[in-house]
C-alpha cells in the first residue's frame, strides 16, 4: 500500500484534467460521474491506508514515499514526495469522505446552474490542493497545497462571478489569505535556515522532527509564531477572520466544504503536524491559546445577532476553529485533530442543510423570513437538528467528545489556564443558544414567507438528503472513536494519533487553585482527577443546556422577547449586529490607508519620478540628436573636408607625439 | 638617369600633387572635376610607392599600384554609373544641389 499512496491526490487531479479537457464535450451526467468517482476513489485509497494502518504496529504507521525530485539547488533539495501517518491518515479520510459526500449533493444543489461543469471542475482541483496539503511530505509540498486550496477558494466564492458582492468576497479571502501566506513563507524561510546554520538543511517533515532539538528557543518561538501567522489567515481567526463570513456569497456546498469541513482547518492541521516545534515554543503556545479562546468568544457573539443563516453558521465556524486552536495552543493536539473531525461531520451537516432549506426557501436566506420548515422538509429538519444537538455538546453526539475533550486539556494541561477553561466553556454555551436561535427560527414557528415562497416549499430530491443523512449519522456516531477514560471508553483516536504526537503536554501535577477550583476544593469535589474532570463536563453540559434553553424561551415560547431585548440594549444590539465595526475599522486602517498610500505613489513616485526620469531621458535624447542633426549637411564634398581633417590630425599626432 | 633623382623630390611632388587633388575635390562644384581631383590624389599615392619601391630597391611598391590602379578603375566605373544616374533624377550633378541626404 506504501508504494500506492500517490493516488490519494492523483484521483482528484485526474478527475480535475478530465472534466476540465473533455467535459464540455460531454453531458452533465458524465461530469458528475466522474468528479464523485475520482473523490471516491481516493477516499478508498485512503480508507485502504487506514486498514493497514491498524493491521501495523503503532510504531511503523508511516508511508512515506517519493516518486520526483522537484529542486535540486545547492543546498536546498525538494522532493515531490507524500507521507501518510497517522495524522494526514485521519485528514485525508475527512477531506474525502466529506468531500465525497459534498460532491454528491452538489450533483442535486447544483443542477441547473449554467456553471455546473466549472464547479465540478474547480471541487476537484480544490480535494487535489487540500490532499497535497496533508498528504506531503514537507513544507514547500504542504505550502503549495496550501495556496492552491486558496486559489480555489477565491474562485469558488466568486463562483457567480456577475454579482458584485461574490467577486469582491471572493477578492476579499485572496487579499487577507495572502496576508497570512506572507508570515507562513517567511516561517518556512526562517526554518530552512536556521536549520542549515545547524548543518540540517531540509524542509522534509520527519527530517525537521528528528532534527528540532537543534533550534534554540528563541528561534523555535520565532519560526512557530511566523507559522501561526499563516494558519491566522487560513482558519481564519483574530485578526483575520473577516473574510470567512463574506465567503457564504459562493454556492451554498462550496460553504461546507471549503470553509466549513476542510480548507479552514489546515491551520489546525499544520500545527498539529509542526506539533514537536510547538511544544519548544511555550509563548507561541499561549499566543495560539488566547487568540483561539478569543475567536471563540468574539466570534460567537457576533452570531448572536445575525440573521442570514449562512452567515451565523460562518461565525460559529470561526468560533469552532477558536475551539481547536485551543486544544492544539494548550498542547493537546489529537483533542483538536478530534474536534476537526467531529467538526467536519457536524458543520458539513449544518451547512447542506441550510443550503436544503434555501433549496426549499427558493433561494432566501434571511431567518427572518423563514420559520415552520418543520413539516414540509422533515429530513432536513431532523438532520439539521442532530447536528445542532452536535455543535452544541449534548452528551451522546460527537460534539461533545470533542468539545468536552479540549475543554478538560484547557483547564488540566500544563499549558493550559482557568480562565481559558473559563471563556470556552461560557463560549460553548452560546454555542448552543445561537445554534438553536438559528433552528428554531428556520424550523418552528409560523411560515414568514411570502405566499408565493410557501407555496414551493418542498424536500430535497434524494440526491441532497441521502448525503445529509450519512453526515447526520456520523454526527451521531462520530465522537465514539474518542470516548474519555473517565466514561469507560479509552479515547482510541488519541492513542491512534499518539506516535505522531509523541508525549502530550502533562497534566499539570498540582492543579492551580484559582478562583473556580477552589471554589470546587471547598466542597471536596475536586478531591482527586477523575471527579474533577466529571465535574467539568456536567458543568459544560449544564451551559449548553442553558444554552438551549434561553434560545427555547426566546424564539418558541416568547417570541416578542428578543425585540424588545433588542430594544432595550440597543447600543449593544446594534454594535453586535453590525460585527462590532470591525469591517468599518479595517476599511479605515486598511483599505483606505492602502488607497491613500497607493495614491501618493502614482503621483509622487510613478507620475513625478519615474515618468520624469523616463521622459526626461527621452526628452534630453531628443534635443541633443536636434542640435547634433545640423553636422549632417547632405554636402558630400563637407564630409570629404571632414574626413580630410580627421586623416591631418591622426598623421599630424604621429608626427608631433615623438617630438615630445 | 632615372636613378639620379633623389626620391626626396619625387616625394615633395606627390605631396603637391595630392594637395591639388584633396583641395579640388573640396572645393569643385562639378562632379567630373572632383572625380578627376580624386584620380590625381590616387596617383599622386602612386607616384610615393613608385619612388620608395625604387629607393629601396623592392617590389612591393610597385605591387601595391596596380592595386591602386585596379580600385581606380572600379571607383570610376561605378562612380560615373551613379553620376549618369544622379544627372537623370535631378538634371545636374553639382556636388551642392545633390543633398537629399541630410540631417
Amino acid at each position: 500500500m506504501a508504494d500506492y499512496i500517490w493516488l490519494i491526490p492523483f484521483f482528484p487531479a485526474l478527475g480535475f484534467i478530465v472534466n476540465s479537457s473533455i467535459g464540455s464535450r460531454t453531458s452533465k451526467t458524465f461530469v458528475s460521474w466522474v468528479a464523485c468517482l475520482a473523490i471516491f476513489l481516493s477516499f478508498l485509497t485512503a480508507v485502504g491506508v487506514f486498514w493497514e494502518f491498524l493491521q501495523l504496529p503503532a510504531t511503523a504507521r508511516i508511508f512515506e514515499r517519493e516518486i520526483y525530485n522537484w529542486i535540486a539547488s545547492g543546498e536546498l533539495s525538494v522532493n515531490i514526495g507524500f507521507r501518510l501517518d497517522a495524522l494526514s491518515v485521519i485528514m485525508c479520510l475527512v477531506v474525502t469522505g466529506v468531500g465525497f459526500l459534498i460532491h454528491v449533493y452538489s450533483v442535486g444543489y447544483m443542477h441547473g446552474d449554467p456553471g455546473y461543469r466549472r464547479f465540478f471542475i474547480y471541487l476537484n482541483l480544490f480535494v487535489f490542493m487540500m490532499l497535497l496539503l496533508v498528504t506531503g511530505n514537507n513544507l514547500l509540498l504542504m505550502f503549495v497545497g496550501w495556496e492552491g486550496v486558496g486559489l480555489c477558494s477565491y474562485l469558488l466564492i466568486g463562483f457567480w462571478y456577475e454579482k458584485d458582492s461574490a467577486s469582491d468576497a471572493g477578492k476579499k479571502a485572496f487579499v487577507v489569505n495572502r496576508v497570512g501566506d506572507f508570515g507562513f513563507l517567511i516561517g518556512i524561510f526562517f526554518l530552512f535556515l536556521s536549520l542549515g546554520a545547524q548543518g540540517v538543511w531540509t524542509l522534509n517533515f520527519g527530517e525537521i522532527g528528528r532534527n528540532a532539538h537543534l533550534l534554540s528557543g528563541g528561534a523555535a518561538t520565532v519560526i512557530t509564531l511566523l507559522f501561526f501567522v499563516g494558519a491566522i489567515g487560513k482558519s481564519a481567526q483574530i485578526p483575520l477572520y473577516v473574510w470567512l463570513p463574506d465567503a457564504m456569497e459562493g454556492p451554498t456546498p462550496v460553504s461546507s466544504l471549503i470553509h466549513a469541513a476542510t480548507m479552514v482547518t489546515a491551520g489546525v492541521y499544520m500545527i498539529a503536524r509542526l506539533n514537536f516545534l510547538y511544544s519548544m515554543a511555550p509563548d507561541t503556545m499561549l499566543v495560539v491559546a488566547v487568540i483561539g479562546v478569543l475567536t471563540a468568544f468574539f466570534a460567537a457573539s457576533i452570531g448572536f445577532a445575525q440573521y442570514d443563516i449562512k452567515k451565523i453558521l460562518a461565525y460559529s465556524t470561526i468560533s469552532q476553529l477558536g475551539f481547536m486552536f485551543v486544544a492544539v495552543g494548550v498542547g493537546a493536539y489529537a483533542a483538536g485533530i478530534f474536534h476537526l473531525m467531529t467538526h467536519a461531520f457536524f458543520k458539513g451537516l449544518l451547512f447542506l442543510g441550510a443550503g436544503s432549506a434555501m433549496h426549499a426557501m427558493s433561494g432566501e436566506l434571511d431567518m427572518r423570513n423563514m420559520g415552520g420548515l418543520r413539516k414540509k422538509t422533515p429530513i432536513t429538519y431532523w438532520t439539521f437538528f442532530i447536528a445542532c444537538l452536535a455543535i452544541a455538546g449534548i452528551p451522546g453526539f460527537s460534539g461533545f467528545f470533542s468539545k468536552d475533550e479540549i475543554l478538560w486539556k484547557a483547564f488540566s494541561s500544563s499549558q493550559g489556564h482557568v480562565l481559558i477553561w473559563l471563556l470556552a466553556a461560557v463560549t460553548a454555551g452560546m454555542t448552543a443558544f445561537y445554534m438553536f436561535r438559528l433552528f428554531f427560527g428556520t424550523f418552528h414557528g409560523e411560515c414568514r414567507a411570502s405566499e408565493e415562497v410557501k407555496h414551493h416549499i418542498h424536500e430535497s430530491p434524494r440526491v441532497m438528503t441521502i448525503p445529509l443523512m450519512i453526515l447526520a449519522f456520523l454526527s451521531l456516531v462520530g465522537g465514539y472513536v474518542g470516548i474519555p477514560h473517565l466514561l469507560g471508553g479509552e479515547n482510541s483516536i488519541e492513542k491512534f494519533l499518539a506516535p505522531v504526537f509523541g508525549t502530550e503536554i502533562p497534566v499539570k501535577t498540582a492543579l492551580n487553585f484559582d478562583i473556580v477550583s477552589a471554589a470546587w476544593a471547598s466542597e471536596g469535589a475536586a478531591g482527586h482527577d477523575g471527579s474533577l474532570e466529571l465535574a467539568l463536563m456536567v458543568a459544560s453540559v449544564l451551559i449548553a443546556l442553558l444554552g438551549i434553553t434561553i434560545a427555547y424561551v426566546f424564539y418558541v415560547k416568547n417570541p416578542g422577547l428578543p425585540g424588545r431585548f433588542a430594544a432595550r440594549c440597543s447600543g449593544l444590539y446594534h454594535w453586535v449586529h453590525n460585527k462590532y465595526f470591525v469591517d468599518e475599522l479595517y476599511d479605515l486602517l486598511f483599505v483606505r490607508g492602502t488607497l491613500k498610500a497607493g495614491d501618493f505613489l502614482v503621483k509622487v513616485m510613478d507620475d513625478w519620478m519615474i515618468e520624469g526620469l523616463v521622459n526626461g531621458t527621452a526628452d534630453w535624447v531628443k534635443r541633443a540628436g536636434g542640435r547634433l542633426r545640423k553636422v549632417e549637411t547632405g554636402y558630400v564634398q563637407e564630409y570629404a573636408f571632414g574626413i580630410i581633417v580627421g586623416a591631418i590630425i591622426v598623421v599630424g599626432y604621429f608626427i608631433v607625439a615623438p617630438m615630445f | 638617369m632615372l636613378q639620379e633623382i633623389p626620391p626626396g623630390l619625387c616625394f615633395i611632388l606627390s605631396g603637391i600633387l595630392f594637395t591639388i587633388g584633396a583641395i579640388g575635390a573640396i572645393i569643385r562644384r562639378n562632379v567630373i572635376v572632383v572625380f578627376m581631383c580624386i584620380e590625381l590624389m590616387l596617383n599622386a599615392v602612386n607616384l610615393v610607392f613608385i619612388a620608395a619601391a625604387n629607393a629601396l630597391s623592392s617590389v612591393d611598391g610597385s605591387v601595391f599600384v596596380f592595386f591602386i590602379m585596379t580600385v581606380a578603375a572600379v571607383e570610376a566605373a561605378v562612380g560615373l554609373a551613379i553620376f549618369v544616374m544622379v544627372f537623370r533624377l535631378q538634371n545636374t550633378v553639382n556636388p551642392y544641389e545633390v543633398n537629399l541626404l541630410k540631417g
